[in-house]
């Protein structure tokens, strides 16, 4: 420990518009301009406000939990059974429907579930200190195990018409309730994490949870509250996606913890915790709904979009190591 | 940010028409061959079928695709951007009878010819579904196989099934029974039931081959019962004294072909298919047929279809397979 480093320490802070130059959220604002721009200039069908529309089905339900996620990977957790607990709400929204609930039941069947199975995760994290990686691949089995019990081969259908426009409706012209819903919800977390003392909190607990005890953040409570409000966005994304395919079956939502845990990291989230933001989260999934939509169009194999991704994370994972050791290699010559 | 969206909004707008008119310019019918996942060999065959129909055709264009997963939300975002394509026709092999419904319908409001084949869609989501084969035909080839290979004066066949409450199996077996009249040297002496276990089938088939020292054939109409039993008769060295057929997968019956222990088998034939569901898919997008009850379609060489009540119909009977073609198929599915 006697070793010492020289550190250069600089006389000011970088002015406001040098930081935002240079932060991850406009380096994504200009992929995504990249990607628009590509996918306009290679199929004559991108630029069509429909189209466009139904492109952004594909990844409202996966970013609405990607936003609690934001929160919750910055507090230095994560969730990996979110998937899973879409397919637990929409298989009890489906019994639920067996015994003759209407739509306001269906939904809050669906929010209660996934609230109910949030805080059996936040339960065994912070009742017992278990690492939550280690306890969310233990309930992504038990909750889809359960789906599975109750429906085997089967499916859940009928429901009811009113029910659907919570994954098919429209609020105006090509803008759906699903992007609304979105944009609503990704202003509460926004609102919640950086302009909140909860959210602060939340950053401390991540990059110091020891540090962050003793400055009387309670941060069992915190952590609670997170796989809680998880659990209720995995719920929200279950109401959504069982009504936009108006059946449910077991395997509901297969392996999406990865695109949306793909989404967080790719929006900038340290997935050690401690740093990130949700609107660079935001431009991250718009950013894979656009991508993928460009590469259906394009008819190229969805297995070539997955190795796409795979690449993806890996370049924004290394991308900022290899910058600080670019930089500090000038630093320190 | 907020340049990314204006841009989104804007060139959205502005290009509606552009994109219309260059829709309009393609002269190819484009028809979309939607499988339950890329990378199975069966669908890789009926995309080889397709490719053999759109030759045929001429001005066809086969788009084949499917999602890396056998999910209905993959196969929904594939279609989602067939649809953005304004493609002449899809023919989906469904992951899920009901989640495809409000995608495909809007597919049909929008002017797409929309049919499922192999694994069918709910009525009100297609025009017509192609089903490979009848529960009739099917019964009808089960027998037809096994007395093709009787000795002279017949000799006594048992079934064995998967289990007794297997709707298809059970269906074929009735089938089957109203044909014996048909064909005086088959002594059906008793249906026995290996539950689509390996071992349970083989032990049945075991049963069979000491209870009925006459017995000259066994017909088992499912994959798995069919090895069992083609096993256990080369286990009791009965080779060339009973033959083993009914309906299997060439890539597991390619070893039991050419040791003799079954003469041949039947199951649809994936090439066929294809080849099929692309006829009747341009049939019906240029106008030449209509599907409604009753109508006959066109299949091109493998003859007509004719729709049921349910808009609904039969390719053709099973495909046989024996040691002529066994080596062609074995590596397909």
């Amino acid at each position: 420990m006697s070793e010492t480093t020289q550190r250069f320490i600089p006389d000011r802070l970088e002015s406001r518009w040098t930081s935002l130059l240079k932060s991850w959220e406009t380096l994504l604002v200009a992929v995504a301009v990249f990607v628009f721009v590509v996918n306009a200039l290679s199929s004559p069908y991108f630029l069509n406000a429909w189209n466009l529309s139904d492109a952004t089905f594909n990844f409202t339900e996966k970013a609405m939990i990607a936003m609690a996620m934001a929160l919750l990977i910055i507090a230095g957790e994560i969730d990996l059974s979110v998937a899973a607990i879409i397919a637990l709400a929409s298989t009890a929204m489906g019994l639920a429907l067996q015994y003759g609930a209407g739509t306001p039941e269906l939904v809050l069947v669906g929010l209660f579930v996934g609230l109910a199975c949030g805080a059996f995760n936040g339960w065994l994290v912070t009742g017992f200190g278990l690492p939550s990686i280690v306890v969310t691949i233990g309930t992504m089995s038990l909750f889809r195990g359960i789906a599975y019990i109750i429906l085997g081969d089967q499916a859940f259908t009928g429901y009811p018409a009113d029910f659907a426009w919570f994954g098919q409706g429209y609020v105006w012209w090509v803008i759906s309730f699903e992007l609304v819903l979105f944009a609503l919800v990704a202003l509460f977390f926004g609102v919640l994490l950086h302009c909140t003392g909860f959210g602060r909190q939340v950053y401390a607990i991540g990059n110091n949870p020891t540090g962050a005890l003793f400055s009387g953040v309670r941060v069992a409570r915190v952590k609670f509250v997170l796989f809680l409000m998880t659990g209720l966005m995995s719920g929200l994304a279950a109401i959504c996606l069982t009504a936009r395919l108006g059946s449910t079956r077991p395997s509901i939502a297969f392996a999406w913890e990865l695109e949306v845990v793909t989404m967080v990291v790719l929006g900038g989230v340290n997935i050690l915790g401690g740093s990130g933001s949700i609107p660079g989260v935001f431009i991250a999934a718009i950013i894979m709904g656009l991508v993928t939509f460009g590469f259906g169009l394009a008819n190229v194999p969805g297995i070539v979009m997955s190795i796409f991704t795979g690449l993806l994370l890996i370049a924004v994972i290394g991308a900022p190591i290899l910058w600080h050791r670019l930089r500090g290699e000038k630093t320190l010559p | 940010m907020s340049i990314a969206r204006k841009l989104l909004a804007a060139a959205a707008t502005a290009a509606f028409t552009l994109a219309a008119a260059q829709a309009q310019a393609q002269d190819n019918v484009r028809i979309a061959l939607v499988v339950k996942a890329l990378g199975i060999g069966f669908f890789e065959a009926a995309h080889e079928g397709a490719q053999e129909a759109a030759k045929e055709l001429g001005n066809v264009e086969v788009i084949y695709t499917g999602p890396t997963d056998t999910t209905a939300e993959g196969q929904i975002e594939v279609i989602n951007s067939l649809i953005a394509q304004n493609v002449d026709a899809i023919a989906v092999s469904a992951n899920d009878t009901d989640a495809l419904v409000p995608t495909l319908k809007r597919a049909m409001d929008r002017g797409i010819t929309v049919i499922s084949w192999d694994s069918g869609v709910a009525p009100e989501g297609r025009q017509m579904h192609l089903n490979p084969s009848s529960n009739q035909l099917i019964g009808e080839m089960c027998v037809k196989m096994a007395a093709d290979h009787l000795p002279e004066g017949g000799g006594d066949v048992a079934i064995l099934s998967a289990s007794a409450t297997h709707t298809n199996q059970n269906n074929w077996i009735a089938e089957m029974k109203k044909v014996l009249p048909d064909y005086p040297g088959v002594n059906l002496v008793t249906t026995v039931y290996g539950d689509d276990l390996a071992d349970k089938s083989y032990r049945e088939a075991q049963g069979l081959i000491q209870s009925y020292p006459n017995l000259k054939a066994i017909i088992a109409p499912t994959s798995v019962g069919i090895v069992a039993a083609a096993q256990a008769v080369t286990d009791a060295g009965k080779i060339g004294e009973i033959n083993v057929t009914g309906l299997g997968l060439p890539s597991e019956m390619a070893g039991h072909v050419k040791s003799g222990a079954s003469k041949s088998f039947a199951i649809w034939n994936p090439i066929d298919l294809g080849y099929a569901a692309t006829m009747i898919a341009y049939n019906l997008a240029t106008g030449q047929a209509t599907a409604e009850p009753g109508a006959e379609i066109d299949m091109g060489r493998v003859g007509t279809v004719t729709l049921d009540e349910n808009r609904e119909g039969a390719m053709a009977e099973p495909f046989v397979y024996d040691a002529s073609n066994i080596d062609r198929f074995k590596d397909i599915f």
